[in-house]
């Protein structure tokens, strides 16, 4: 299952929801603000770097970009639409709004 | 493989709706089907045609119409519509007001459902 | 639908009533959808579970209490309902403080039903 969030960490708990639901392996799609997760030196970067020891994390570039984002935590996938739609294509798609 | 949308947040306010059509223009390229796209909630709004952005921005319900054009059944639902003030006076071209019944055909008769809403 | 399988559609309730109004119009969906006679399931996980609290009183607010609604869904013979149990402890409930007796599931166990479903619908 593709698990999406596009909330920020800072103020929502979806990212840990997912965590508390997703099966080891399952990739996360992070789009809209969900891709502040990713932003590299944030407090919660430790608890991305332990999610990315169990789940693929993909960010939409076209979302980090917009956010002025220049740094993004190692082991993150920057990627566009074809590619969460290649992922779609593999995955039913649960969105944690 | 044959995709289901469902849209359940307005336009404009979240992006919700512009990550949809991103999605489907991505979806659509890499030669998938659209079997639908259902407004629900706040979702409705993105189909009234009375929509009039300033000129140098997207104009999203214009998008949604377009894409009916090409054949993308467009169905808004009657019951989250009529809450909300949309009727077919204001639909945009290419669109139709329906029930949840629409939703449920899409859910079943598409390979995949993806929601967007916030 | 003749001789079609069932499609296994999950409504997955994760906000409050009230403040929003996904949860109500997720009922009606719930409603509407269940009488398709596909295959329904329903659970409430974080604040989805406020939804069933007892004792809702709307008058005050003016807006429409829906809460009781859930208890229908039996009638509508959705009777697949689920929570979780991180959910309810997380925010001070048991199920007795609940409108209905969802079954009660630990995150796991929602996880591999979420797993099986062909559709997964978030409210």
């Amino acid at each position: 299952m593709l698990h999406t969030i596009n909330k920020s960490p800072f103020v929502h708990k979806n990212l840990e929801s997912c965590l508390r639901f997703a099966k080891k392996g399952d990739p996360i799609m992070l789009y809209e603000d969900g891709v502040y997760t990713v932003a590299a030196g944030s407090k919660i970067e430790p608890m991305v770097a332990e999610a990315l020891k169990k789940h693929p994390i993909y960010a939409i570039e076209a979302d980090v970009k917009a956010r002025g984002i220049t740094k993004v935590i190692d082991g993150v996938y920057l990627c566009d639409y074809y590619c969460f739609v290649a992922l779609v294509e593999q995955h039913k798609v649960y969105p944690w709004f | 493989m044959k995709f289901g949308i469902l849209i359940q947040d307005g336009p404009y306010n979240h992006e919700a709706a512009d990550s949809a059509y991103n999605f489907i223009q991505a979806a659509l390229e890499r030669g998938h089907t659209i079997q639908g796209i259902f407004f629900y909630n706040d979702g409705v709004i993105n189909a009234t045609k009375l929509m009039e952005p300033p000129q140098d921005d997207r104009n999203i319900s214009k998008r949604w119409s377009d894409l009916g054009a090409k054949g993308i059944d467009i169905i808004v639902c009657v019951a989250a519509a009529k809450r909300r003030g949309i009727n077919e006076d204001v639909l945009i071209p290419n669109a139709r007001i329906s029930g949840l019944g629409q939703l449920t055909e899409i859910a079943i008769e598409s390979d995949r459902l993806i929601t967007f809403g916030s | 639908m003749g001789e079609k399988e069932k499609t296994k559609i999950m409504f997955v309730m994760r906000k409050p009533p009230h403040g929003s109004i996904y949860a109500y119009e997720g009922l009606e969906a719930i409603l509407i959808m269940g009488a398709y006679e596909q295959e329904i399931s329903v659970v409430f996980i974080d604040d989805g579970v406020f939804a069933l609290k007892r004792e809702q009183d709307t008058k005050p607010l003016g807006v429409k209490e829906f809460s009781k609604t859930f208890a229908a869904l039996e009638d509508y013979d959705i009777t697949n309902i689920y929570t979780d149990k991180e959910s309810l402890e997380t925010r001070g409930l048991t199920v007795d403080d609940l409108i209905i007796k969802p079954k009660v599931l630990e995150a796991s166990e929602i996880a591999k039903m979420m797993e099986e479903q062909q559709v997964l619908l978030p409210f």
